[in-house]
């Protein structure tokens, strides 16, 4: 990966944005850090886009702490808005010219001018509640229109998050999300950790996309030290991504079902991701596949005959549940709820800058896989799926034909495997170096951004998962559709909330 | 009505016999690898299916009359403890044979089941959720982050446990634990009102 800088002054932003803009441009992340320790004043603002060819580059200012504003991207460039309203909240950077200031990861009680994540503020001090903040929804208004707000706590086994609905009888016109219920400090716990410590958290910043996340962050380390990772580990660390990566797929087809209440298809989705639970838990003794990937390579080898499990199961998986996507095709009532329900977009997909099926299934061609290849995909053969729909048929579509390539792929990792180390040591890390560490979860593409401190620590780290980068699309799909979709909707974008809120 | 007949011919029907569960109970049981070395104090882990399996359906009809249910609340999860909890209800567990079952509301539980160390962000819902739970409240804490032994600990927005915002039954750690781990948990806590 090719990482070009170039810098900018605070009030010219926009102006540089425009004069470097191409047509292939995609915001993958903003990263704002305290960087006072480094002699810089104060806060450096870095904007990643991809360029396409495996390059990216880096626009970055400097925001002094006198005056610590700078010129908004948000209005050029949609996908901004939550990089700089997050900022705002944590480290107090204005952004001028924003559309929309309201509080994001800190709720309302949060007292004004306390920016958690800048470098002096204490890391277990819980502020007490200022109680005089208040959050504006937007309103539809008129005869007949209603509102109906949903959660935090929702009426199922599932994430909490806050949602308004402004309705006329059962017709969306507006939806609002409210999240970051789920924000635990998970950045400013890293601060000072040890960089091998660091990658425990980032399994634990989503259950069901720990190897990604996992993967990603130890991207971002060896990236740091310049490590060439040997080639059985980075078989290895696909391997773990492709069961990851069908695990998912087929429990959130059993899931989408569970969105219309068809009890066929989610119990057998449950029954057959539950298969290869269990055949997690059996080889890697952990059902969610952690404890694998540390910087450096991976922790534990397998032998021959868990590979040919590994291979023989998930073709069985794959095998049924095609089986079973195919009963629910023919499924017209399931087929009616499906198809033309929450329509993302094309122009709205690319403006959001989503990534994963959500993305494919709006006709942008993008994959981590293909597009910064890491671990073994460059050694391996498979073709990124794309729909041009944008529906929940779609996004279910996607999701049939990637559980099958990834059994496929788990087949011919396992045929291509060399033999060989599966770690080198980490060794002493520059002080005050970044690297950024991309990876394809299940749900799309995980951006992680780690800069190193003093003796082998973390300085900064900053998680963009494909969550965070799809959620402000979710309310843009759903007006027009009716309330009893809403969950179908969500279910078929299938975001999780921890990884988004950290 | 052909389609159904169809799909019950191709797939079968029912759940699966407990003969199976128990011939996978040994790769059930292996303890997950802890990230978190430290033992709680509060812990008491059985892990035999087996003796589960058998004392289910009758300790919970003998305390509840014929159902147990459960109310899920997540204050700042990882999202893993979710999908475990779920897990029970795949058709591989299938709790609700034993007669427990998740509602959706606090009102018509007897139990909550508390995943996550409660966030800032989700303290006064946590704090409602369970004033709405009718007495006895049953509170089960899921997972290591729960327990109070998770690595995040207290942060500015994370109070690192449940017991530190309300009064709690039975832990259950693990990160996450497994569904087996957590079904020993909520017997657990129905014992524990005998």
């Amino acid at each position: 990966m090719k990482i070009e800088v170039i810098h900018a002054d605070r009030n010219q932003l926009e102006k540089a944005y425009k004069s470097v803009m191409g047509p292939h441009f995609r915001l993958l992340t903003m990263v704002a850090s305290d960087e006072k320790e480094l002699g810089i004043d104060r806060f450096k603002l870095r904007y990643f886009f991809a360029v396409g060819d495996n390059r990216v580059l880096v626009l970055e200012t400097v925001v002094p702490e006198e005056d610590p504003s700078f010129s908004s991207l948000a209005e050029l460039l949609p996908a901004a808005a939550w990089y700089e309203r997050e900022a705002y909240d944590l480290f107090g950077t204005r952004p001028v010219g924003h559309p929309d200031l309201r509080s994001l990861i800190l709720h309302d009680d949060f007292p004004e001018g306390v920016y958690p994540l800048r470098k002096d503020f204490p890391l277990d001090q819980i502020e007490p509640r200022s109680g005089n903040g208040v959050f504006s929804y937007p309103r539809v208004e008129g005869e007949g229109v209603f509102e109906i707000p949903v959660g935090p706590i929702h009426a199922g086994v599932i994430e909490p998050g806050h949602f308004r609905f402004q309705v006329m009888g059962d017709t969306i016109f507006h939806l609002e999300a409210r999240l970051f219920y789920t924000h635990r400090g998970m950045e400013k716990r890293s601060e000072g950790m040890d960089v091998m410590e660091g990658s425990l958290l980032a399994e634990q910043l989503c259950g069901v996309c720990s190897v990604s996340h996992a993967l990603s962050y130890a991207q971002a380390v060896e990236q740091i030290a310049g490590l060439t990772i040997p080639e059985r580990a980075l078989y290895i660390r696909s391997l773990l991504a492709e069961m990851e990566r069908l695990y998912n797929h087929v429990g959130d087809i059993g899931n989408i079902c569970a969105g219309i209440g068809f009890a066929f298809g989610s119990n057998h989705g449950a029954r057959l991701k539950e298969t290869l639970m269990q055949l997690n838990a059996r080889i890697f003794n952990h059902r969610y596949l952690r404890g694998m990937i540390i910087p450096g390579g991976v922790l534990r080898d397998l032998t021959s005959e868990q590979l040919n499990e590994i291979s023989r199961i998930s073709l069985d998986v794959a095998f049924k549940i095609q089986q079973i996507i195919h009963d629910i095709l023919e499924n017209n009532i399931a087929l009616d709820r499906y198809r033309k329900t929450g329509i993302l977009k094309e122009d709205i997909a690319e403006q959001f800058a989503v990534v994963g099926p959500a993305a494919r299934a709006s006709n942008i061609d993008m994959d981590a896989r293909k597009d910064f290849p890491h671990a073994a995909y460059q050694e391996l053969q498979f073709e990124v799926p794309v729909l041009e729909d944008g529906d929940v048929l779609a996004r279910f579509l996607i999701r049939a034909v990637e559980s099958t390539q990834s059994a496929k792929l788990i087949r011919q990792i396992i045929e291509k495997i060399p033999k060989g180390d599966i770690r080198i040591p980490l060794g002493e890390l520059p002080a005050y170096q970044y690297g950024i560490g991309i990876t394809e979860s299940p749900r799309g593409e995980n951006v992680h951004f780690v800069m190193t401190g003093l003796n082998n620590t973390i300085y900064r780290y900053r998680v963009r998962s494909a969550s965070y980068a799809n959620w402000p699309a979710v309310p843009t799909a759903v007006p027009g559709n009716i309330v009893p979709d809403f969950p179908l909707i969500n279910k078929s974008f299938e975001l999780c909330y921890s990884c988004c809120d950290r | 009505m052909f389609f159904v007949l169809k799909q019950l011919w191709k797939y079968g029907i029912g759940t699966m016999p407990l003969q199976d569960l128990r011939s996978n109970s040994t790769t059930l049981d292996t303890p997950t690898p802890d990230i978190t070395t430290a033992v709680h104090p509060k812990l008491d882990v059985v892990n035999d299916l087996d003796q589960l399996l058998e004392k289910a359906p009758g300790l919970i009809k003998k305390i509840f009359g014929r159902s147990l249910h459960i109310r899920h609340l997540d204050s700042g999860s990882s999202n893993a403890c979710e999908w475990e909890i779920n897990a029970l209800l795949n058709p591989v567990y299938d709790v609700q044979r034993f007669g427990i079952d998740f509602v959706a509301s606090p009102r018509h539980a007897d139990m909550l089941l508390v995943t996550g160390g409660v966030t800032r962000n989700l303290e006064e819902a946590v704090r409602k959720t369970f004033e709405a739970v009718p007495s006895p409240k049953l509170v089960v804490a899921i997972g290591d982050d729960a327990c109070g032994i998770g690595l995040i600990g207290r942060t500015y927005a994370h109070y690192g446990g449940v017991d530190q915002i309300i009064p709690v039954n039975v832990y259950v750690p693990g990160a996450p634990p497994s569904p087996i781990e957590i079904l020993n948990g909520i017997l657990k806590a129905v014992e524990q009102t005998q």
